[in-house]
């Protein structure tokens, strides 16, 4: 008898919402009517489309469609309160006995049953504090981003089924069922990210995102399949809270690779931790994400802060004491796993932050900055800064999501000034110039459909070098309503998304004492900090100065992107008529409510955890210790769970330094004087030209793996696959036996012609020609016929009389 | 008395004669006095046996009234069939009328 009362059920719950909802949008509400593709409804996202008939969806669908996905996502959000609250206020939860948790039989393999269940610990109700707060600010945000697409009740069912995979992967007992939430995402943000299908950069970001997690994926499944056949569970705490499997697969040499030294828990936890890389976009896999920007905006914050990125981390830090099976990094002895992490995580903080300096669309740098961010959380994880990488995944998804719906609030307004623009133009224009303006005009749906397109940038989008047919896009120069050289003074013309995008960005800066994202790195720097100067460990020190580097670039190009959006002078019409259309327009206030609230969060968030020990805030508000700390470290097996660093000034002064440093850098290039109109960037003069276009181009990553894998790749496909095998063999073989039985069957004809037509044809022949030569009997003479008669009477007397006298002779 | 071999002959005779008028004369009328011939022979040799052989049986005797009878049939019809044929083909040649032949 299933007892609804009881706290451990409820979880089951959580996923059900959106997923249903999202059946019933798909099936039942998403209904679509045919427009002209010229409509001004349909918003025109591709030429070749004239003429056409396309689908729309309906206005009641429109409406019920959000109505249903908001429902389904409200329960799932009011849902995960409850077990929110009941979680905080149990205290030790995560120990044997203080853990949410049941299952249920699933899948029969033979003597085993794989377990689909639930399990409730600390990890999973922070979670569940985040996930679907963020979600859900997401959803509102969508109704008004989304509000002119064609396809919004499309957009609803998915973003629905990517909250559903999210939470079921955030409430799942084992790893088999994570997975299948994994690998839903993967699905979902393959097609939303292509949601813009009709852009040919669209749907080949998709695809690109979509291949390249793929290579990860297989590689996490094989280290899953490996951890099954090592353990004989995959369930979470028959693995993780059981020190002698943990000291089994620690002990085992590794198939294969197992002479090298490397456990079986170290190859798994390898294999695992290159699908979380290619999840998380660490390098070097990181390439699908700034492409992925290709999706509209609350995509973006859907993967690149509430779900699919912050998935892959909490994958790890769910797995932890796999990885750290055989190791103790907090006494400098490092797993190999632990080690890829600290040295991908460290590299990639840097690496993506450099990148990020030199962009100037302004979602790029928001992707770049989510790589970096999520390299800190990765080289944390791998320095067994456990706590602090899952309190920075929290505070990031707080400020990221906010930054990202803040910038596709900016997009929107500025591609509704340069709207306003044409419509002013257009009282004043011929009507010669209505189709043209009718174009720019469609481009107000396609909030992100102008992506640079520079031509050096034309064909970066999936990498793919420009074939003459590729180029069915005329590059013409138009207005990018991404690119932050053409904003500038926007805050004044959009104050609240400024304040809160501002707000955001300092907190990703780590702005001291006032921000989350302060707290939160901290808090890494300081356990790397703490442990190096314990044991001289390389590698904590190694992240802890890259960290530090990232850090302060993170501060810089926050400070640029800030003031070359927000401060100085507009710097185009566009941005003089920018907004969001009235404050008390639907959309307007759709659009601003969710960052409001994310705003709140990108600052308090990081009050949870900020150390007892810290001057003046510790007794603030950690009188009785460090409550994220306190909450989240039951997680772990009491004998895993980290050191508590003690307060050090040098670290903390390192985050002061390099924040503010970072800030005042960035404010004084860009801030203090701020770009003119048509102004190279002062970066160009800092840096090399040659090492600014290095930068600007992301390393070439993209280019290099176009000239390693796709050029080879499709060299392979036509020249091996096609001309050689498909031609060669494949084809070769078919004619082959095409002509062995053509043959075959010549034979069979003559042999039919010869022999079966000869024999049955000669029968009637024969007894044609019989009746010719009989016929010859029949003259018609009678007399003749008389002599036939008397002669046969003669031979039959002669043989009666010879006979006669043979009987006689006889006797 | 004459012996019974040589009303055989005489029978063979007139047979053989009915049958060469049978066999080798054109005339189609002519072929049908040979045939009457040859019916004769036959009556010949009916008489003769029963004479000779079993004079206190007479159904050699029936047998011959039995054939001239059947005879006179055949001749009405045989010249029935000759007038006719003349009618048509202007011609009682028996060579002419091969209307049968294959």
């Amino acid at each position: 008898m299933v007892n609804f009362n009881d706290v451990n059920y409820l979880p089951w719950l959580i996923p059900l919402g959106p997923m249903l909802a999202f059946a019933i949008i798909a099936l039942l509400t998403n209904r679509s009517r045919l427009v002209p593709a010229t409509s001004h409804e349909y918003g025109g996202h591709h030429p070749d489309y004239d003429g056409m008939l396309v689908p729309v969806v309906a206005p009641w669908s429109r409406v019920l469609s959000i109505v249903v996905g908001m429902a389904g996502m409200t329960a799932a959000w009011l849902m995960s309160l409850v077990v929110f609250f009941q979680g905080i206020s149990t205290s030790k939860l995560g120990l044997d006995d203080k853990v949410f948790e049941s299952s249920r039989n699933w899948l029969a393999t033979g003597v085993e049953t794989f377990r689909i269940g639930i399990l409730v610990d600390p990890l999973t109700v922070v979670m569940l504090f985040m996930v679907p707060l963020v979600v859900m600010c997401i959803f509102i945000y969508s109704i008004g981003y989304m509000a002119h697409d064609p396809r919004q009740a499309r957009f609803f069912a998915l973003i629905s089924l990517f909250a559903g995979a999210m939470l079921t992967l955030v409430v799942a007992d084992n790893l088999l069922l994570l997975f299948v939430g994994w690998e839903v995402m993967g699905v979902c943000s393959y097609l939303l990210i292509g949601f813009w299908y009709e852009k040919k950069s669209a749907y080949r970001a998709a695809i690109k995102a979509f291949t390249t997690t793929r290579v990860a994926d297989v590689i996490m499944l094989l280290g899953i399949v490996y951890l099954y056949t090592m353990t004989g569970t995959l369930s979470f705490r028959d693995i993780l809270y059981n020190p002698e499997v943990l000291a089994m697969l620690a002990g085992t040499p590794a198939l294969i690779v197992g002479s090298w030294g490397i456990s079986a828990a170290g190859l798994i936890g390898m294999f695992l931790i290159i699908g979380t890389i290619g999840k998380s976009a660490q390098f070097p896999l990181h390439v699908w994400l700034p492409d992925a920007m290709e999706g509209p905006t609350p995509v973006s914050a859907m993967i690149h802060a509430a779900a699919m990125v912050s998935a892959g981390i909490y994958a790890i830090i769910r797995m932890y004491p796999l990885f750290e099976a055989g190791g103790h990094p907090h006494s400098g002895e490092f797993t190999l796993p632990l080690l890829l992490m600290a040295v991908v995580g460290a590299f990639t903080a840097l690496f993506a932050a450099t990148i990020a300096l030199t962009q100037n669309d302004v979602k790029k740098v928001l992707a770049y900055s989510t790589i970096s961010q999520l390299g800190f959380m990765m080289a944390a994880l791998g320095i067994g800064a456990y706590i602090a990488a899952f309190f920075h995944l929290i505070t990031h998804a707080f400020f990221k999501a906010l930054l990202f719906m803040a910038s596709g609030s900016v997009i929107h307004a500025m591609e509704h000034g340069e709207h306003h623009l044409h419509e002013h133009h257009d009282e004043h224009g011929d009507h010669d110039h209505a189709h043209a303006d009718h174009h720019a005009h469609d481009a107000h749906d396609s909030h992100d459909a102008h992506d640079a397109h520079d031509a050096h940038d034309h064909h970066e989008i999936v990498g793919e070098p420009i074939d003459a047919d590729d180029v069915d896009e005329p590059v013409t120069p138009h207005f990018d309503p991404q690119d932050m050289r053409n904003m500038g003074g926007l805050i004044r013309t959009i104050p609240v998304t400024a304040w809160t995008f501002i707000i955001g960005g300092v907190s990703l800066a780590g702005f001291p004492l006032i921000t989350a994202g302060f707290w939160s790195k901290d808090e890494i720097l300081a356990d790397a900090w703490y442990v190096w100067s314990g044991t001289s460990s390389v590698v904590h020190i190694f992240v802890f100065v890259m960290l530090a580097m990232a850090a302060f670039l993170t501060a810089f190009y926050t400070a640029r992107q800030l003031s070359m959006t927000f401060l100085g002078d507009h710097r185009t019409e566009a941005a003089t008529h920018s907004g969001l259309g009235g404050p008390r327009s639907i959309i307007s206030i759709t659009m601003q409510l969710p960052l409001v609230i994310l705003a709140f969060f990108a600052i308090v968030a990081g009050f949870v955890g900020v150390p007892p020990d810290f001057p003046i805030f510790g007794s603030i508000f950690a009188p009785n210790g460090n409550p994220f700390f306190d909450f989240v470290k039951y997680s772990l097996l009491t004998e895993m769970q980290p050191p508590k660093p003690p307060f050090n000034a040098i670290p903390v002064l390192v985050s002061f330094a390099v924040a503010l440093g970072g800030l005042y850098l960035g404010w004084r290039m860009y801030g203090r004087t701020p770009l003119k109109a048509g102004e190279a960037d002062p970066m160009t003069k800092i840096l090399s030209p040659s090492a600014y276009k290095l930068l600007q181009n992301k390393y070439y990553i993209d280019e290099l793996y176009v000239a390693v894998f796709v050029k080879p790749l499709k060299w392979f496909s036509k020249n091996v696959v096609v001309v050689f095998i498909d031609k060669g063999i494949i084809d070769g073989t078919i004619h082959l036996i095409a002509r062995v039985f053509t043959w075959i069957g010549d034979l069979f004809k003559v042999l039919n012609l010869w022999l079966i037509d000869g024999v049955s044809d000669s029968i009637p022949q024969g007894i044609i020609n019989f009746g010719a030569w009989f016929r010859r009997t029949q003259t018609g003479q009678i007399q003749q016929y008389m002599l036939w008669v008397l002669f046969a009477v003669l031979i039959i007397g002669l043989i009666f009389v010879v006979s006669a006298g043979f009987l006689q002779a006889a006797g | 008395m004459v012996p019974l071999w040589m009303y055989l002959t005489v029978a063979a005779a007139l047979f053989s004669i009915g049958m060469y008028g049978v066999l080798a004369r054109r005339n189609a009328v002519a072929v049908l006095m040979g045939i009457e011939l040859m019916l004769n022979a036959v009556n010949l040799n009916l008489i003769a046996f029963w004479r000779y052989l079993t004079p206190f049986n007479m159904s050699g005797q029936a047998f011959a009234a039995f054939v001239l009878v059947v005879a006179a049939a055949e001749v009405a019809v045989g010249l029935a069939i000759i007038i006719a044929v003349y009618r048509n083909r202007q011609s009682v040649e028996v060579e002419d009328v091969d209307m049968l032949k294959g």
